[in-house]
């Protein structure tokens, strides 16, 4: 034993010596290749889930909260008249029937929908659903100050009064309702080409019509899914268990679940969960696999690990109204000499990110590959992907402009891998002559002041993720001129960029989805590359998602939209 | 006619004597010398011997070993190609310790940043007994008003926990920078880790030499001297100060101890050395994320903190025990 001991230690000490962690996969298996899982034959329904994250999200209210943790916890517990399909697959899917009997088509020039809501359907406190509980959850929106009730749902007639005394709204004029056919009709002020994905957003979930008006904070209201909230203590965890009433009436839209109890704990750092998860203490972590701890799950665990697309990015704001970034040559000339190669690297390498050298990425609608800003590439002919920094351009491109050896501030937030995008983006800028440094902050600290144009910000560091599968998000949202408001904290187009030409491509880009999506598509991957011509700013990766699984836990389903279905896995 | 003795040593020269016969002291001096000489040539060992820009990040690039190409950022061995690892400790000139998440070379930046956490901890420890003597002389010599008004102010400060209160004024320093009247000083200057340190550890030196100055104070040559009406700056600066002086020197050490340890938590929290700059703080921090694969990383720093903290304590021990006359007639006693 002591002997044993002894050798233990002079390994410890001689793979610390090395620099090199001892770590062995005594029991690696054979890896195959990163797939996205299907359902099994063998289904095995009951078990408990145990899941584990680090934080608890917050409040539980489906139309309040805006944390991803929560969003995933409870697509299991709530369903909207539409909703993302459910079934495996990396591409943007149209929205499908999930309370609704059908998805309707726009009438009156898309300025009205028609919905059946299906019959017989109940929320998991037995309470029958009916078309008074659509329009009262569409009312409560603004009631509770719903964080999407102005961008999503502002189109909605007599939206402007909820948004101005939303304790007196009615949406009067907006929804109608009759019980006896079970009709609601939607009418809207314009046409809104995305309305129906965000009837499919989470927070248009339907609640029981006497649901306080107010965010219920730790209790999560009654739903219509296959599980319900059963406890909840945001300092500990959650359990959810079958809701009774639970009938499965489209299974693309809402599965029946497998697992009997679904069990989330709180506290643990992802370090912890993923040797927790090792040890088959926890099935599913809600944090990314920590950087250092990828090649150990990637030897020893690969059949447990997931690794699928997200539609979220990384990228570099550049303010094109103060020096130096007001010179198009500049901003240029930081696109042609970033190493976007090394913005992967940050984030554990080619197989968990992409270098990304457009505003849209892979999965939105309208993406066509395009990298003008690469060796060899430039925006009047782009190369289909980004090869290499193009450093000997951009310091032309830098003398050129006449703003070599000016002071640029990045803005960066302190968390994650964002320090070290950061510092090498001041590199970069350094070897381009400028004189740059790093101001780091707080992420929630971070991003309204990088919105705000009174901070004066000339490059901020930032991140983008879509709620829903769209092109408007990342082009319109980041760079029409309605999305910058001066003086704002709440001002999402953090270049301060606007282009009558460009914002007129998206807007007949936008409308185009009503009656030709495919024209919609193409008009898409044209703004985005004029958008990208202007270069407001400088995209860098687009990454993965690692997530670890449980050696028990099978049937892995991942959607673009809900990442992995929870209420899929199945556990022995 | 016979030859007259040679007149005794004077204290100070009893003092170096004392301390020269001390090996354990002596050794914590040589241990000392040899890793600020280390740090003070940095740029010599980056520029010639390593051939390596520390502050530049280099995750993209490569280094030659042995004739071969190797990158610096390793792809990890496993089927799913996740994951890369920064380059473990070569052997070579080149990236000795290894490379960091950012590739760079983690021996460069361990003496670069010696250079950082040595002169922080000197020149806080420095401006600390500045302040803490002439707090301290002020008390003890003065008494009354002055000496009620300072001891509660140092035992306000006292009552506050030290790194909160080091952290307090880091965080509120490092984002806006300081600006005192026509004085501006930036956000990552050094001098804002230094004065916060050497303010927070003022209490500690102070009450001593309070107490000391104190004592001195009903001395007879004390007395005497205000009898005879010397003025009391003399007798502060001429009978006091020289009396306290040990007392300071003894300090010394221990407080650039603590002011190291001091400045390294500020770094390792990111309110300390502020980056691409490096202290031995920030590479802990850097190493924090590479524990698993690369603990080199944040062991080397580690241990350079405490190779340095307990030589300054062997010393400052060296020292009170070769200055300390009373304490040196106890142990002869």
């Amino acid at each position: 034993m002591v002997q044993k001991q002894s050798f233990y230690v002079g390994y410890v000490l001689a793979a610390l010596c090395a620099g090199t962690a001892p770590l062995s996969c005594a029991h690696a298996q054979p890896a195959p290749a990163p797939r996205l899982a299907t359902p099994s034959s063998d289904a095995h329904k009951g078990g408990t889930l145990r899941l584990a994250a680090q934080n608890s999200g917050g409040t539980l209210d489906p139309q309040v909260s805006y944390i991803s943790l929560i969003k995933q916890l409870e697509t299991p517990v709530y369903d909207g008249l539409l909703t993302f399909p459910k079934f495996a697959g990396v591409k943007s899917q149209p929205v499908i029937a999930d309370l609704a009997e059908t998805v309707p088509k726009p009438e009156d020039g898309g300025r009205t929908y028609r919905f059946t809501l299906r019959p017989n359907l109940h929320f998991s406190n037995g309470q029958v659903v009916n078309v008074e509980d659509v329009a009262a959850s569409f009312r409560r929106l603004f009631k509770v100050g719903s964080p999407t009730a102005g961008p999503y749902y502002s189109h909605i007639v007599g939206a402007d009064a909820c948004l101005h005394d939303p304790a007196h709204c009615t949406l009067a004029g907006g929804i109608e309702t009759d019980p006896a056919t079970r009709t609601i009709t939607f009418h809207l002020t314009e046409p809104d080409a995305e309305f129906l994905d965000r009837l499919a957003w989470f927070h248009a979930a339907i609640l029981p019509a006497n649901t306080p008006p107010y965010d219920t904070g730790n209790i999560a209201p009654p739903g219509t899914g296959p599980y319900r909230v059963t406890r909840y203590d945001p300092a500990t965890g959650m359990v959810l268990e079958r809701n009774p009433y639970f009938r499965e009436w489209a299974h693309d839209a809402q599965p029946f679940g497998y697992a009997d109890t679904i069990q989330i704990t709180f506290g643990l750092d992802p370090e912890g969960e993923v040797t927790a998860i090792e040890n088959g203490q926890y099935d599913w972590m809600y944090e990314d696999v920590p950087l250092d701890r990828l090649g150990e799950v990637g030897s020893c665990y690969p059949e447990q690990v997931q690794i699928y697309t997200l539609l979220l990015y990384y990228y570099a704001a550049l303010n094109v109204r103060i020096p130096p970034f007001n010179s198009l040559k500049a901003r240029q000339a930081l696109n042609y000499a970033i190493n976007r190669h090394a913005m992967a690297i940050y984030h554990g390498g080619a197989a968990v990110a992409t270098p990304l050298c457009q505003l849209l990425p892979q999965g939105a609608p309208g993406y066509e590959p395009s990298c003008a800003y690469t060796k060899g590439a430039s925006p009047a002919h782009p190369l289909p992907e980004w090869q290499a920094p193009d450093f000997e351009e951009a310091r032309k491109m830098v003398r050129e402009s006449g703003t070599a050896g000016q002071k640029v501030t990045i803005i960066a937030p302190l968390e994650g891998r964002y320090a070290a995008m950061a510092m090498e983006l001041r590199s970069t800028l350094a070897s381009l002559g400028y004189e740059a440094s790093v101001r780091s902050m707080t992420q929630t600290v971070q991003f309204p002041y990088v919105q705000n144009s009174d901070n004066h910000v000339q490059l901020a560091l930032t991140g983008w993720n879509a709620d829903y599968p769209s092109a408007s998000t990342f082009l319109q949202t980041l760079f029409a001129c309605a999305s910058f408001r001066p003086h704002s904290d709440n001002s999402p187009n953090m270049s301060a960029f606007c282009n009558p030409e460009t914002d007129a491509l998206m807007n007949k880009a936008a409308a185009a989805a009503l009656t030709s999506p495919a024209d919609s598509t193409k008009d898409w991957a044209e703004a985005d590359r004029a958008l990208m011509a202007q270069a407001p700013a400088v995209p860098l990766v687009q990454i993965k998602r690692v997530r670890l699984l449980s050696k028990r836990t099978r049937n892995a389903i991942v959607t673009l939209n809900d990442e992995i279905l929870l209420s899929q896995l199945q556990v022995r | 006619m016979t030859a007259e003795a040679p007149p005794p040593p004077g204290p100070w020269r009893q003092a170096m004597r004392g301390l020269a016969r001390n090996r354990a002291a002596m050794a914590a001096l040589a241990v000392l010398v040899l890793i600020t000489l280390s740090c003070v040539l940095a740029p010599l060992y980056a520029r010639d011997i390593a051939r390596t820009d520390p502050f530049t990040s280099n995750v993209a690039g490569s280094i030659m070993l042995d004739g071969h190409e190797v990158d610096i950022m390793q792809p990890n061995d496993n089927p799913l190609h996740l994951g890369l690892s920064p380059i473990g400790p070569t052997g070579h000139a080149a990236y000795l310790l290894g490379a960091d998440s950012q590739g760079r070379d983690v021996a460069a930046r361990m003496l670069y940043g010696g250079r950082n956490s040595l002169l922080i901890s000197s020149c806080a420890a420095v401006l600390c007994l500045f302040l803490a003597a002439t707090a301290g002389i002020a008390a003890g010599f003065f008494g009354g008003v002055v000496d009620a008004v300072l001891s509660r102010l140092m035992d306000i400060m006292w009552a506050v926990p030290v790194y909160l209160f080091a952290i307090s004024l880091s965080i509120v320093t490092v984002s806006q920078g300081l600006k005192l009247g026509p004085f501006v000083v930036e956000a990552d200057s050094l001098l804002i880790p230094i004065v916060i340190i050497a303010l927070v550890y003022v209490p500690y030196a102070a009450r001593p030499i309070r107490g000391r100055v104190l004592a001195l104070r009903q001395a007879e040559f004390v007395t005497a001297a205000r009898c005879l009406g010397v003025p009391r700056w003399r007798v502060v600066l001429f009978d006091i100060l020289p009396n306290v002086t040990t007392t300071l020197v003894v300090l010394g050490p221990l407080l650039m101890a603590l002011s190291l340890l001091a400045e390294s938590a500020l770094s390792f929290l990111s309110i300390g050395v502020q980056a691409p700059a490096a202290s031995w703080g920030t590479i802990i921090q850097d190493g924090e994320g590479l524990i698993y694969t690369r603990p080199m990383v944040a062991i080397a720093p580690g241990l350079a903190i405490v190779l340095v903290v307990l030589a300054l304590n062997i010393l400052g021990d060296g020292l009170r025990d070769a200055l300390d006359v009373r304490d040196a007639a106890r142990r002869s006693s």
